[in-house]
């Protein structure tokens, strides 16, 4: 089985600081991991291949140092690292990433399989695996909670609902976002970690894919970010104290006010 | 302090950590209660590759260094005493495989031991042989093809849980030090059984039983070394393994200052941070002294060892001896520090000062370690 894993860098926290003047992350002083949910795209893909064999090839698009997120991918046992990294890529939003990626991945040739995490923890849209799909026309399933049954033709998995699940058969290639509730991602092993050091990853910028400069980067990005702000703190709420009948009172006649 | 570790040690001491924080601390404490051998988390340390740090790598490890197996427990034991000591008890039992077997030895049992499937222990403590090991009473007498264990091992670690155990036994009584051997005994073995497992006080993750040996009879080719070698094969184990000790002291020291100073920032008595108050800015500055004092000595003698010096029995007692109590005083400390809840269980403070008391005890106390270091400065003097 050939899959591919598609991984994002990310700063290792969730409270991430807004500069207000350029609307963007702050990224300084902020450690670098691999997108939680993504760990789990990694392990499951390391779990098909050693059931059935195969390949598995990891790629991210980033900054030079995303290097340090496939180097993480191939300690847990990915072959090999693709890094998709430009300056002319810069700025995309999750259609351009999607189509970008697509580009990649329709390079590297045939596969079986896309694993993506179900979404990443810094952009929070979950946009990006489906574009993946859509850009590549295959077959998509997210949030995937547990694989059933997987040959070379078709693949038998659980999708996570609100409520339940629902049970999806998929011809393959396919592409599939994954949840946390699939597996528990592996500590790399000391060997993995020294075939990761001495690992070359291949990087592929625009000339190496040959993309529609229409649809990269910026101004291939159909999203305008128009204002990201931290929302103000909660403020305490207003207290009311006394006998509980009195305040009960207070509280009617208030909402009694709204309401009007 | 910068010990200036290589590229590979780094990543060692980091993937440790890594197992440590975030798969063995959040259990230590239950197994700390239950008692319960962590098969779960050594299936994990053996799949990271660590239990090859002690295993050259023609038999399946990753290489022999001892600086490295001390790094690994060091991280490890600063999450848990006890399901450390399961890991490093394992290199006890492995070494004298490694520096005493033959080839035959080393390919029937390393691969397994250095991928983790199977655990080792050493056993030569017996209820009238502690301190002084000459008072072994196990025998193992020849006959024909095999030889035949009889006697009773305690206080072994890993007992029963361990899959292959370095057995010290008397080949020949009347030759004293010089008539005992090193056997390798497979667990399953007819012959041979476990008894009472202990109810300790600390390290309690980890087994320690009993062997028994009834007219147990083992093939002649699991001798280790030749007759009359077990002395000699338990002191140059113990000064591989000591360090190790050593660095498992140094861990729960580690441990505990980490509980005392997270403890010192968040506790606030008379309005403030409890780490405002010089007096225990004071106790703290000692420890972490202490600690770092005791981790230059035990890296020192790991990498002695590992340069291939032979004579280190007075710098591995030394590092044992020292970081032993340090790790006594530091985690006795850190209950100080942390006060009422330093004495209660649903804090870490107080496993930590139970944890580190074994260490001044076993792997030869830290009397017999003076008793070392003080014998080799008179032999030294005497030159």
């Amino acid at each position: 089985m050939n899959i591919i894993v598609c991984i994002k860098q990310v700063p290792e926290t969730t409270e991430v600081r807004i500069n207000p003047e350029t609307n963007t992350l702050i990224r300084e002083g902020v450690k670098s991991i691999v997108n939680p949910f993504d760990m789990y795209a990694i392990e499951e893909a390391v779990r098909l291949k050693e059931r059935f064999g195969g390949k598995i090839t990891v790629i991210t698009m980033g900054p030079p140092q995303a290097e340090a997120a496939l180097k993480e991918a191939i300690a847990m046992g990915a072959d090999e690292g693709i890094l998709v990294c430009d300056r002319a890529f810069a700025g995309s939003d999750t259609w351009a990433t999607s189509y970008t990626l697509a580009g990649a991945i329709k390079k590297l040739g045939a596969f079986d399989l896309i694993l993506c995490g179900k979404q990443a923890s810094d952009g929070d849209t979950a946009q990006v695996g489906p574009g993946i799909a859509a850009h590549m026309d295959i077959p998509q399933v997210t949030y995937v909670k547990k694989v059933e049954e997987a040959t070379d033709k078709f693949m038998r998995v659980e999708r996570m609902l609100e409520e339940g699940f629902e049970r999806i058969e998929t011809p393959l290639p396919a592409l599939m976002t994954v949840v946390k509730e699939i597996n528990e991602p592996r500590i790399p092993s000391l060997k993995g970690m020294m075939r990761a050091k001495s690992a070359k990853i291949t990087t592929w910028g625009q000339k190496d894919l040959n993309l529609d400069p229409q649809n990269i980067g910026l101004c291939g990005s159909p999203t305008q970010v128009v204002k990201i702000f931290t929302p103000p703190q909660r403020t305490g709420g207003q207290v009311f104290q006394g006998e509980a009948s009195e305040v009960a009172a207070k509280i009617v006649e208030l909402i009694k006010d709204e309401v009007h | 302090m910068d010990y200036l570790l290589t590229e590979e040690q780094i990543m060692i001491r980091d993937l440790a950590r890594k197992i440590a924080q975030e798969k063995i601390k959040p259990v230590a404490a239950e197994f700390d209660r239950t008692e319960k051998f962590p098969h779960e988390i050594i299936k994990i340390i053996a799949e990271s590759d660590l239990f090859g740090l002690f295993i050259p790598e023609e038999y399946g490890g990753m290489s022999v260094g001892v600086m490295n197996l001390c790094l690994a427990t060091e991280e490890l034991s600063r999450a848990c005493g006890g399901i450390a000591v399961c890991y490093a008890a394992s290199a006890l039992g492995t070494f004298p495989i490694v520096l005493f077997g033959n080839d035959a030895q080393k390919r029937k049992y390393l691969p397994d031991l250095a991928k983790g499937k199977k655990v080792a222990a050493f056993g030569i403590t017996e209820p009238e042989a502690g301190s002084d090991a000459s008072g072994i009473k196990t025998t193992a007498r020849k006959e024909g093809d095999y030889y035949i264990l009889n006697g009773l091992k305690h206080f072994i670690t890993n007992g029963g849980d361990a899959e292959t155990y370095t057995v010290i036994a008397m080949t020949d009584k009347t030759k004293g030090a010089r008539g005992a051997s090193a056997f390798i005994v497979e667990k399953g073995t007819p012959g041979f059984t476990f008894g009472k497992k202990e109810d300790k006080l600390g390290i309690r993750a980890s087994s320690t039983t009993e062997l028994i040996f009834t007219d147990c009879k083992i093939p002649k080719e699991n001798l280790l070394a030749k007759e009359g070698m077990g002395f000699i094969v338990t002191m140059r184990t113990f000064d591989m393994s000591r360090p190790g000790v050593a660095a498992q002291a140094l861990g729960i020291a580690q441990g505990a200052l980490d509980t005392a100073v997270k403890y010192a920032k968040e506790r606030v008595q008379f309005g403030k941070s409890i780490s405002s108050f010089q007096g225990i800015q004071w106790m703290l500055a000692d420890m972490a002294t202490e600690i770092e004092a005791a981790r230059a000595l035990v890296y020192s003698t790991a990498r002695m060892v590992d340069a291939g010096k032979t004579d280190v029995s007075k710098e591995s007692a030394m590092a044992k001896l020292f970081a032993s109590d340090v790790a006594m005083k530091v985690s006795t400390d850190a209950v100080q520090i942390l006060g009422g809840y330093g004495y209660m269980k649903d804090y870490p403070a107080e496993k930590y000062m139970r944890d580190a008391k074994i260490t001044q005890i076993y792997e030869g106390t830290n009397q017999i370690q003076r008793n070392i270091i003080a014998l080799k400065l008179i032999k030294e003097m005497g030159r």
